[in-house]
């Protein structure tokens, strides 16, 4: 045992992070002698790897720039690499490009990793990566990242290096090009297959059910030495929380998400599985049309966001497996979260100083939930309206189908319940959902301020004066802003005893920044 | 007469694939719009249209959506390209197979448990089999389907979900199929039973029954010689509608089970407005129950001669 722990790092040892880590877990084994051996990181190869996900649709599409949910997000990060990963400790890390730089962030410059082969056999070249990229851009692109990328005017190869052109600098590029839209595919004449699963990534295709399930097997020639433990992995689509709990009870799988916080307690006690709850930036938010009366007075706004108890409804509707947010759209996972903003607590006196700042002695909204928009949106609604009662706030719950909620009732209706998933760029979550005239902006809220600081601190090199940029920004969105954000919400997985995990699971993306296939072992 | 009744079958056939290109049409946008989404320009809406054929009169395209159809051609799915007949296939095979598996535990069950209480009507043994039938049937699909997970999944006898793939052998496919199958035997067994047991009882009254007695016949042969060849076209017909059930109407069996059937299918593509699968699987489930039907028509006209020479 005590070999494997020391060798652990030897064969990790590509970062100092990694030998810390592992330093950091000998300590840890010989001061708590009894549970020492569970907390050794000795990475063994070999097993099967089967994860149960309440994601997953028969509709499905291979094709990267239709990618939407967990399913297929942790199924692609099993097959392909990306430029560069995000490292469970926030910090990039680099992968298909082993470097990039820009002189004005403007050009960027990544330096391909060269002698890295698809599964298919033939080595990556700069042409593959242009492919990739260029697959979300261009008139006839139907990719979900169209808009995000549109800042770019030009990708080409030069030598063994991939240039990049942005419209204005932005100093978050390669934080952008880590999104799991733009995995490196294979490409011919210049465009990749959308509907080809071959990649450079841990794992290759075996076969292929959409809404079902995927089975892959080790690849042999991954060019990682530390990483892709298991020899096979099998990721099922469980819609139902209880079959899929069933599943990690009787052993049918080793990992399920979105564990239902009524049913840890039940679990726990059964002693075949641990809980990783997550801290991170995803949070759940009842997003009001500031163009409407009565939101478009700011005193109003703030008046609801004193209403509600949001210490509650983290121990009720989450279970405690989250935290309270600030009205604030930037978690504390991100680089520049202002941690220091005045909070708002429960304060009904004030709620009610703030209507009649708007002139009002009372005010009645109707407010639209439905558990499409988050787990327990409905209950999250019902408490609010509970709350702001004693602020003589009286919000009607409405309740409203899931089917066609999206649809229907999101960025229609005045005042909705919402979630996101977060972001790991600051710049990435205001300029979706807060900038004037975003398309998500489902606040349809403007502040002149907020949007000169938005293209200042994007290209902004002083780290000091941009940490400050994003702080005003913060605190703009909290107290003008048109959102009531009550909370973030930990990303809550349950994983079989049997399988090992990292001291540090990546919170950028739910399952380990979606990397738990290449960074998990059995134990 | 048989072939007036499979006539009556198809043109019922046609009438609901009618309804259905008609209830589709109605529906607020095109397949052009659909499938561009966001993305949907004029231009490009124009041009989808007619390399979709949606130019054409609504006459002509259901005609062209009718023989794809019936030549086992139902387009591709407006989600991700995929043709809608592989789609289907293995999962139209999946539902087959538990439909066939479940109706196999359960008409023997339910004929057996139909006869004997007939025979011994209003003993123990009676009151036991309908109010274990009944209670059965009083429960929900879903709960049924846990308690079955906690007593013989959690237990180790059973598998609590479905993993199987097209290279499971046989025997490994009836072993991981059978907590869902016997969840859908508990839920149908009762229907089945009681119409056995109420058709048997209603001839026990009849004269050439009580002739056969006073013959000194025993109850058994009276029963299974005399009573049970006139009552089978009730129970024929009985069998029949909850085999089309079986095919149609597993959704929630399916998602606790995980188990790959079309209901999950048409599910998934009723809440993602995928129009064309929704059309291609509400076209078989019209003709499992059409055809059920009409095999069970057939079949009780066929064990009822005085049917056949109706005047």
């Amino acid at each position: 045992m005590t070999s494997r722990i020391l060798s652990a790092p030897a064969r990790g040892g590509v970062s100092r992070r990694g030998i810390l880590q592992g330093a950091a877990a000998l300590g840890a084994a010989g001061l708590i002698l009894p549970y020492g051996a569970k907390a050794a990181r000795a990475q063994t190869r070999g097993g099967t790897f089967r994860i149960g996900l309440g994601h997953g649709s028969t509709t499905d599409s291979l094709d990267p720039g239709l990618w939407d949910n967990l399913y297929v997000q942790v199924f692609a990060a099993s097959r392909h690499n990306q430029l560069i990963e995000v490292g469970a400790d926030g910090q990039l890390v680099p992968e298909m490009a082993t470097s990039w730089e820009s002189a004005d962030g403007v050009t960027w410059v990544f330096a391909i990793r060269q002698g890295v082969s698809f599964h298919s056999g033939r080595d990556v070249t700069v042409d593959d990566v242009v492919a990739s990229i260029n697959h979300h851009r261009g008139d006839d692109a139907t990719s979900a990242i169209k808009t995000l990328l549109s800042a770019i005017t030009d990708v080409r190869a030069d030598g063994q290096n991939v240039v990049i052109t942005l419209e204005a600098a932005n100093a978050d590029l390669p934080y952008l090009m880590t999104d799991y839209h733009i995995p490196i595919m294979p490409a011919v004449d210049g465009r990749i297959d959308p509907a080809s699963t071959d990649g450079v990534g841990p794992y290759i295709v075996e076969s292929y059910e959409p809404g079902v399930q995927a089975s892959l097997t080790r690849n042999s020639n991954y060019w990682k030495e530390n990483r892709a433990w298991f020899d096979r992995v099998e990721i099922l689509s469980i819609l139902d929380p209880a079959a899929r709990l069933n599943a990690l009870i009787t052993g049918e799988v080793h990992l399920i998400d979105q564990v239902d916080p009524a049913t840890i307690g039940m679990l726990e006690g059964r002693n075949v599985a641990r809980i990783l709850s997550i801290p991170a930036n995803a949070h759940y938010v009842f997003p009001m049309d500031a163009r409407a009366a009565p939101f478009n007075d700011n005193n109003v706004r703030l008046a609801l966001k004193y209403a509600l108890d949001r210490q509650a409804m983290v121990d009720t509707i989450l279970g405690g497996h989250g935290a309270v947010s600030n009205d604030n759209p930037i978690g504390p996972a991100n680089r520049y979260f202002f941690a220091e903003m005045e909070p708002k607590g429960y304060d009904p006196d004030r709620a009610r100083y703030h209507l009649q700042q708007a002139g009002l002695e009372s005010l009645d909204v109707t407010l639209k939930a439905a558990d499409a928009a988050f787990s327990g949106a409905v209950d999250a609604a019902s408490m609010f309206s509970e709350n702001a009662r004693a602020a003589g706030i009286n919000i009607t719950v409405d309740r409203v189908p899931n089917d066609g909620y999206w649809d229907n009732v999101w960025m229609k209706e005045p005042f909705v319940a919402s979630y996101w998933g977060g972001r790991a760029v600051e710049d990435h979550m205001f300029t979706t959902a807060y900038a004037s005239g975003a398309d998500w902006n489902d606040s349809f809220w403007s502040n002149e301020r907020f949007d000169e600081l938005l293209v200042a601190a994007r290209s902004e090199v002083d780290e000091s004066l941009r940490r400050e940029m994003y702080h005003e920004m913060q605190q703009i969105v909290s107290y003008e802003g048109s959102v009531v954000i009550p909370m973030y919400n930990n990303f809550v997985m349950a994983v079989a005893n049997g399988v090992g995990t990292p001291e540090q699971i990546g919170s950028n993306w739910n399952l380990d920044g979606f990397r738990c296939v290449e960074r998990w072992w059995m134990a | 007469m048989i072939l007036t009744r499979i006539a009556l079958g198809v043109g019922l056939l046609f009438v609901v694939s009618l309804v259905i290109f008609w209830a589709t049409e109605l529906l607020p946008g095109d397949l052009a719009t659909q499938l561009l989404g966001q993305s949907a320009t004029p231009e490009t809406v124009a041009a989808l249209r007619a390399q979709l054929g949606l130019n054409d009169p609504a006459p002509v395209r259901y005609w062209a959506w009718l023989t794809g159809a019936l030549t086992g051609d139902f387009g591709v799915s407006l989600a991700n390209n995929r043709p809608i007949a592989d789609l289907i296939g293995a999962r139209l095979g999946n539902t087959v197979f538990l439909a066939l598996y479940a109706a196999a535990l359960s008409v023997p069950i339910a004929l057996t448990l139909g006869i004997l209480s007939a025979l011994w009507r209003n003993s123990i043994f009676d009151r036991m089999a309908n109010a274990g039938a009944l209670g059965a049937i009083s429960l929900p699909e879903f709960f049924i389907a846990y308690i079955l997970v906690l007593w013989l999944a959690q237990t180790g006898f059973f598998p609590s979900m479905v993993r199987i793939n097209p290279t499971t052998t046989f025997g490994d496919r009836l072993y991981m199929t059978f907590l869902p199958a016997l969840t859908l035997t508990l839920v149908v067994t009762a229907h089945m039973m009681r119409m056995t047991r109420a058709a048997i009882i209603n001839l026990m009254a009849s004269p050439y029954i009580e002739m056969a007695r006073l013959k000194g016949l025993s109850p058994l042969r009276i029963v299974l010689r005399h009573a049970l060849p006139n009552a089978l076209a009730p129970i024929i017909n009985v069998v029949a509608l909850n085999l089309a059930y079986l095919i149609t109407g597993v959704v929630v069996v399916e998602v606790v089970f995980v188990y790959p059937g079309l209901g999950q299918l048409m599910v998934d593509a009723v809440s993602n407005r995928d129009i064309a699968v929704v059309q291609a699987i509400a076209l078989i489930f019209a003709a499992a129950y059409i055809g059920l039907n009409l095999i069970a028509d057939v079949l009780s006209t066929i064990t009822n001669p005085r049917l056949m020479h109706r005047r």
